[in-house]
């Protein structure tokens, strides 16, 4: 079985790779339901995409996992169905036979290239590891067979590379020795398991087109799992959409983007936030709440008998927002938007310039000084699972703030249950403890804490960027409606562009530390200056399509 | 799949009881110390006699029916001394236990956390982990005599640094939790965040390590004492007895045998419970089981 005549085959002659027929796997007892997949049945043909798409908890990655025959054995074991890969039952295959066929028929990609890859091996070993299991070649054939792969994942200077080791590559070269790796012996099937998901945008959108290139040229089935429906768009040729561990709908991509069927699908789609910006309310009369000028910050330099290597991890920010109005600040990993962000809450002590709260200067108020005016800005994190306490109730996470500026127990616990009801949870909820409460509802939590201070500016630092689109949407919703009855100067740091562009009045764009562009979204959406600018919108994921008109549509419907 | 688990979170503890369920050797082991402590405890109600007494006449005896476990060469009761020996070792194991935990917490707290601290209090921690245990202990008996407490302080110095860096690695890790930055952006003194946020989380790893300390404080205590360095000779420890007995090891074997069982019995069950206890507060070894 040789896939090298695939490829030029066409389309309507594909050969089925894998076909998973009512598989269900059971979950252990005591879970929140019975099976982690239920009946789940989807196929993939030779040189075809097709993505597994689904917020968390939907089964999406056991489905591939068990497909790999990686599910942790006892606590998740098949019962019912079968998987046929190439012909073949691969529930029924010993573990021997499961582990010769992985990464010679089929190999997996992850979401997490640096902890994927092992830190102490050089990555042209690691590649070549694969060939060592599989085939018996001499020294020169592994090295020139290492060597080609890597050219063709298009990395630079590969036999320079080949004896780096991955910390000493940037994160989307990473990817693509995983993707090397996995490709080498030229699998019939390739899952990758949310691939893009840790990378940045511009790097998503080259490693996207990577597997689609690999996969065209070498006609591997490709199973692709991912959350987020811009990827789908760029490269699926069919979907399957998963909820709670079933299947609610397959069909093409154009089909399941353009005309969902399942009230489900509709949702999610319509969940996804359009790159197209509303029109909105210009606030240039508005008092100033928050301003820099000149903010940076430096990291390391000389200390005692050493001389450190420096990093400017911010420098010359200058930003203005006013009461009422949300300032987005958006940018790729290590830009500075989340260091900005920090210094202006004074987590970190900015090393230049100034931070203006309405007129009080506290870029370099001692702590003490700084106390009074730590009540006027409040910070929402971005993993709800470790901004709260686990070891206290919610309550106790409410009422810490005002009680630090001697509001009696009862009056902040009073304050607290009103909290609650304003971000959409039951009073009642603040005697339990954050791990009784799902992702999106710890982020109302810390909402409701952030706001049981009475600020001025609230800062959100990614704030629904760990969030599934579906609550995504509502607790972007949320943040607006205190924006407007708080009045709230709003500064909300972000790498996703849709999120941007639905939120905020007016952004600015980080490269390297510092602010590349600035203006109204409208303006910077419609017409973007600086060409960095311009090439993180080209990689937006999914750009060709307007997710958020199937909302409307289907609220029309 | 991509859920982030909780059950750090839930799994909260509802008793001690629970701890040791599923852990067949943990059952055995917490067996031997709740014996080994209520023998401590009740040693006057447990047919003894006098552990110090001499009686010249009955010296040497072997196990038998007047003598459980034989006399030794003053003619002292083997049985009583055993006894009356879980006394100190207890003490030593369990003073030794909650003073270097309590030291190493308040220092190990304060060196996390304030960061120009940090370096001067590790420094002197590396210097007290240079200075070997034994000779430590050697050093401060000749100098202070041979007593319970000097034996104490002798082993809890430098078990304190120990302490003080696994205190102070949670601290360091904990403080960047976001939950600890939402506390600093409210305002919150930084006791109030070390004792309400940052403190909780140092106690499932502090309340293993002082299983070992305790462990190892009883098998240092009898180490002294065999050495004689330890506690006075006229205290009826294990180490004591075993020291003594040495020489009429080939006579009255047992004068050294059942000391040293004893010793090894309770160190093996304070270690299992240790090790119990570890695999429980620590999720990522518990999943494994």
């Amino acid at each position: 079985m040789t896939t090298a005549p695939v490829a030029e085959s066409p389309v309507a002659e594909r050969r089925t790779v894998l076909d998973v027929q009512g598989l269900t796997v059971r979950l252990p007892e005591g879970a929140d339901r019975p099976n982690a997949i239920q009946d789940v049945s989807f196929s993939v043909g030779a040189g075809e995409i097709v993505c597994i798409v689904g917020e968390s908890g939907s089964g999406k990655s056991v489905t591939a996992f068990t497909v790999m025959g990686l599910l942790p054995p006892r606590q998740l074991q098949p019962v019912a169905g079968r998987i046929v890969f190439e012909g073949d039952d691969l529930l029924t295959k010993s573990p021997t036979e499961l582990r010769r066929m992985r990464g010679e028929r089929l190999s997996m990609i992850f979401q997490e290239p640096m902890t994927a890859l092992n830190p102490v091996m050089t990555v042209g070993d690691q590649i070549g590891e694969v060939l060592d299991i599989h085939t018996q070649l001499d020294r020169g054939e592994r090295e020139s067979r290492v060597l080609d792969i890597m050219e063709l994942v298009r990395l630079p200077d590969p036999r320079a590379m080949l004896n780096a080791y991955p910390h000493q590559l940037s994160g989307g070269q990473r990817q693509r020795i995983m993707i090397a790796s996995a490709l080498i012996l030229d699998p019939a099937l390739l899952i990758a398991d949310e691939p893009t998901t840790a990378l940045d945008v511009t790097t998503q959108a080259q490693i996207l087109k990577l597997v689609k290139e690999m996969q065209e040229r070498r006609g591997t089935g490709v199973l692709f799992i991912t959350h987020d429906f811009g990827v789908v768009a760029d490269i699926a040729d069919r979907v399957v959409v998963m909820q709670q561990g079933n299947v609610v709908e397959t069909g093409t991509a154009d089909e399941i983007l353009r005309r969902p069927s399942h009230p489900y699908t509709r949702m999610l789609i319509g969940s996804v936030p359009s790159l197209n910006p509303p029109k909105r309310a210009t606030l240039d009369r508005a008092p100033v709440a928050l301003e820099t000028r000149g903010l940076g910050k430096t990291y390391g330099g000389g200390g005692f008998l050493r001389k450190a290597r420096t990093v400017r991890a911010a420098e010359d920010v200058n930003l203005i927002v006013r009461k009422g109005e949300t300032l987005g600040i958006v940018g790729e990993s290590g830009s500075g938007k989340s260091t900005v962000a920090r210094c202006v809450v004074r987590l970190i002590d900015p090393t230049d310039g100034e931070i203006f709260l309405h007129d009080a200067e506290i870029a370099t108020l001692s702590a003490t000084l700084l106390r009074k005016h730590r009540k006027r800005v409040q910070i929402v994190f971005q993993d709800p699972y470790r901004s709260l306490n686990p070891r206290q109730t919610v309550a106790e996470s409410i009422i810490e703030g005002p009680m630090n500026f001697d509001v009696s127990r009862a009056d902040a616990l009073a304050k607290a249950r009103d909290l609650m009801t304003l971000v959409g949870l039951e009073p009642d909820a603040v005697d339990r403890y954050p791990h009784q409460f799902s992702g999106g509802q710890r982020q109302r939590i810390c909402i409701a804490r952030a706001l049981a201070m009475e600020p001025d500016v609230l800062i959100a630092d990614e704030a629904v960027s760990a969030l599934d689109v579906s609550v995504q949407a509502q607790v972007l919703e949320l943040l607006d409606d205190v924006r407007k009855k708080f009045n709230l100067a709003v500064l909300f740091i972000t790498h996703d562009l849709r999120v941007a562009a639905q939120i905020c009045d007016r952004i600015m764009v980080m490269h390297k530390g510092r602010v590349v562009e600035e203006g109204t979204t409208v303006e910077v959406f419609a017409n973007p200056q600086q060409d960095y600018t311009k090439a993180l919108f080209e990689a937006a994921p999914g750009r060709g399509y307007d997710f958020g008109g199937v909302r409307e549509r289907a609220a029309a419907g | 799949m991509t859920e982030p688990t909780t059950s750090t979170v839930s799994r909260r503890l509802s008793g001690p009881w629970s701890l040791l369920a599923g852990h067949p050797i943990a059952i055995i082991g917490a067996a031997v110390m709740v014996t080994v402590i209520a023998a401590a405890i009740l040693a006057p109600l447990l047919w003894t006699s006098d552990p110090i007494a001499l009686n010249p006449v009955n010296r040497l005896k072997g196990p038998g029916e007047a003598f459980w476990l034989g006399t030794d060469m003053y003619g002292r009761d083997v049985w009583s001394r055993v006894v009356y020996g879980a006394r100190v070792s207890l003490t030593v194991g369990a003073s030794a236990a909650v003073l270097s935990v309590v030291f190493g917490l308040l220092i190990g707290m304060v060196a996390g956390y304030i960061r120009w601290l940090d370096g001067i209090v590790m420094r002197i921690m590396d210097g007290l982990m240079a200075i070997p245990g034994i000779l430590l202990a050697i050093a401060l008996v000749s100098l202070s005599g041979a007593s319970l407490t000097t034996v104490i302080v002798a082993i809890t110095i430098p078990e304190v640094p120990r302490v003080v860096r696994l205190v102070r690695a949670v601290v360091l890790s904990v403080r960047e939790e976001p939950y600890v930055e939402a506390a600093i952006s409210m305002a919150t003194p930084v006791p109030k965040i070390l004792l309400k946020h940052i403190l909780p989380n140092t106690i499932p790893p502090l309340i293993v390590q002082a299983t070992y300390v305790c462990a190892s404080a009883m098998l240092v205590e009898s180490f002294l004492s065999f050495l004689g360095a330890g506690t006075p000779p006229e205290v009826p420890s294990w180490g004591n007895m075993m020291a003594e007995g040495r020489l009429f090891f080939p006579l009255a074997p047992w004068i050294v045998l059942f000391p040293g069982v004893a010793l090894a019995l309770t160190i093996l069950a304070v270690n299992v419970l240790g090790d119990a206890l570890r695999d429980k507060l620590d999720p990522k070894l518990a999943r494994r089981i």
